[in-house]
């Protein structure tokens, strides 16, 4: 066969199983999946254990599965507090949201806010911010997908003598292959699927974890091959001698000029969080007031965007009930929290066994691909090892990249059959109707966002992503949070947080990407150089854009308080009350009375 | 169907009392997470040494964000689910005996 010559065998068959599977197990749960509530919410009868497994494979995108270990190994211990919060954020949307959202028994975050204030108005805001933080979340899922397969056939020869592949066939295959699957069987298709690409995914990331530990020493030595400095004349002797000895027992390669300093490195407040106070000129003394300000910052976002993820969220409405909410919640974060362990060590091991990839470009060329190449190393003394377990990992790259872009898609399908065709312009649709339609809108969403993917090929990953959280953290959170447990708030109120936190921390971060990239923006990259505490607000906003977002929504509220909704008691003793007071039921007729 | 007498479901003051039960609940547990999560880079900013203390070649630091915080965020979820499952059937329990209560009137 020509065309799969120079094709590792291994990676081929690995990945072409994971998608195969997908495939299949998509049109396998198709045939189950009949009712607009089964496309919508999967029949509200996912079991804990299943949707655990499936909130947390939707959950563990392509920057969870690759760029975390990637950020790790070229910025150090600043960059710990992603995977941290990543799952952390979990824990608020556990004690603040998830029971009284799911209790509020709606279809769509949107259904939610129309809901919660009466106003069809609210609904069109929040859906266009569903479709805006979806978009962010996709295009680097797609871009992920490109960047990754025409990596893993980089060598591949064509039979006119081209090589490579292009970065627009991941794109493609991927895109196609979810669309396909959520048209077939919508929100319950794609719940069988996402759950069995959580466990590969955790399979991909720990098994080749131990096995490289076995041959090549465990976790904390590869740490303790860094020498640490935390200030002058601190470091005693014999720590620095161990630090050698175990350099020099793990064979630690000779760093290259671009990696970072192993005190830098190791220490907190590194490379990651002073880049604006070293770009200004200051001291390593002088950055660490930045630095420590980016930290809280980047930790507010990403708590607070986990819970403000309309894709997460909606998957709340597939729990039976509250409590099985609540239940769910608590697995997805064992599920999630085990995983994280992970991608770090793979960040640890590659800056010590694989550090020519400091010299790599930018992406999966260069550290964001040390998931994918590190367990070649095994190659030298165990021959195909290294191969099968680096076809392992880049089938778990594949299942991220997929099960992401299905929650995601979903949601945005929702999104527009749901709220959009069936509520605004056809309220009066049959259920049947809207499944149609549901199929309809999951193939235009899809081709959407596959011609998404095909711009952000020169897109950082992580930095995309990063903006999906920061928008979320400003906008979703805030209300979700205030409109669950303050009963004050106006549609008004709500709106204008909302609007101002999100497009301003976007705005924001817009404009230092702007200031580094675009060449009109020259005044703005000098300005920046020298005001590093604004460049440093502008970068990670959620620290003024949250609470600027909270305090809106409280003075517009109290201004407009005539228009808190007349049924509020009654709403928030649905949001609050056990299910088992049957208040929800009587909500529903005494609102059907009234129309 | 008769309406019980006490506690009313639907009266203001039982609102209250369960929304304020819930919230200082999830406030609690919410404190003990954000202390710790928060106190960290305080930490690692005032008492680096401290945190760079080595721990089977981890340092301190490292050995608690990277491995240490997830158990920890499991303990709190674990305990906040008992007691809101516990406090939802209190709730239940005492509405049930209102009701018993008002029809034995």
């Amino acid at each position: 066969m020509p065309l799969l010559a120079n094709v590792d065998p291994w990676i081929f068959t690995f990945s072409a199983i994971t998608v195969i599977v997908t495939v299949a197990m998509g049109f396998w749960s198709a045939k189950k999946s009949k009712t607009a509530s089964d496309f919508f919410v999967a029949g509200r009868s996912v079991g804990v254990g299943m949707n655990a497994s499936a909130i947390s494979g939707e959950y563990l995108s392509a920057a969870s599965f690759m760029g975390v270990a990637g950020m790790v190994m070229s910025s150090g211990y600043d960059a710990l507090w992603y995977p941290v919060c990543y799952a952390c954020g979990y824990l608020f949307l556990l004690l603040f949201i998830a029971g009284p959202l799911r209790r509020f028994g709606a279809y769509t975050i949107p259904d939610f806010a129309e809901g919660r204030f009466d106003s069809p108005v609210f609904r069109k805001i929040a859906v266009v911010f569903v479709l805006f933080i979806g978009f962010f979340y996709t295009m680097p899922q797609m871009k992920g997908a490109g960047v990754t397969l025409a990596y893993i056939f980089k060598d591949i020869e064509w039979i006119g003598g081209a090589k490579g592949l292009p970065y627009w066939v991941g794109v493609v295959l991927v895109g196609a292959v979810i669309t396909l699957n959520v048209a077939l069987g919508g929100m319950k298709g794609i719940t069988l699927v996402q759950a069995f690409q959580y466990w590969i995914k955790m399979f991909a990331i720990s098994v080749p974890v131990f096995v490289l530990m076995s041959v090549h020493s465990h976790y904390g030595n590869h740490l303790q091959a860094n020498l640490v400095k935390p200030s002058a004349g601190m470091t005693s002797q014999g720590d620095a001698s161990t630090s050698l000895e175990t350099a020099a027992a793990l064979n630690r390669k000779v760093l290259p000029e671009k990696a970072p300093k192993d005190e830098t490195w190791i220490n907190p407040f590194g490379p990651l969080t002073t880049k604006a106070a070293k770009a200004a000129g200051l001291s390593a003394e002088e950055s660490k007031p930045y630095s420590l300000l980016y930290t809280y910052s980047l930790i507010i976002a990403l708590v607070c965007g986990t819970a403000g993820l309309p894709h997460i969220l909606v998957r709340f409405y597939t729990n039976p009930d509250g409590v099985a909410a609540k239940r769910t919640t608590m697995w997805v974060m064992i599920l999630i929290g085990v995983f994280y362990v992970f991608p770090p060590v793979f960040g640890v091991m590659g800056r010590n066994l694989m550090p020519e990839l400091y010299n790599g470009l930018a992406g999966v060329k260069g550290t964001d691909g040390v998931v994918l190449n590190l367990p070649l190393i095994l190659t030298e003394k165990y021959g195909t090892l290294g191969a099968v377990l680096s076809g392992i990992t880049c089938a778990g790259a594949f299942a991220a990249f997929m099960s992401t872009f299905s929650g995601l898609l979903v949601s945005m399908t929702g999104a527009l059959a749901h709220d959009i065709y069936g509520r605004i312009l056809r309220p009066k649709s049959t259920p049947e109707d809207r499944m149609r339609m549901f199929k309809f809108c999951a193939v235009i969403c899809g081709v959407g966002a596959i011609l998404l993917g095909f711009l952000v090929e020169t897109f950082e990953i992580n930095k995309l992503v990063g903006w999906a959280f920061a928008i979320a953290a400003t906008s979703y959170f805030p209300l979700l949070f205030l409109a669950t447990w303050w009963r004050n708030i106006t549609m008004k109120g709500a709106a204008t947080g909302m609007l101002a936190g999100g497009s301003l921390s976007l705005v924001a971060i817009a404009s230092t990407m702007l200031a580094d990239q675009a060449k009109w923006a020259e005044g703005l990259k000098i300005w920046y150089t020298t005001h590093p505490l604004a460049r440093t607000l502008a970068e990670q906003p959620a620290i003024w854009a949250l609470p600027l977002a909270i305090v809106l929504m409280i003075v517009v509220s109290r201004l407009t308080r005539s228009e808190v909704p007349a049924d509020i008691r009654m709403k928030m003793l649905v949001l609050h009350a056990p299910e088992k007071l049957g208040l929800k039921q009587e909500y529903i007729q005494e609102h059907q009375a009234g129309h | 169907m008769q309406p019980p007498e006490k506690p009313d479901i639907h009266s203001e003051a039982f609102l209250h009392m369960l929304m304020r039960r819930q919230l200082r609940l999830s406030i609690a547990c919410a404190t003990t997470f954000l202390v710790t999560l928060l106190g960290l880079p305080l930490l690692n900013y005032f008492a680096p040494e401290l945190m760079a203390t080595r721990i089977f070649g981890f340092t301190l630091t490292w050995l608690i964000v990277g491995i240490l915080f997830f158990p920890l965020v499991w303990i709190i979820s674990f305990v906040f689910i008992r007691r809101s499952i516990a406090l939802e059937e209190a709730e239940v329990d005492e509405v049930a005996r209102g009701n018993a209560s008002a029809e034995r009137k």
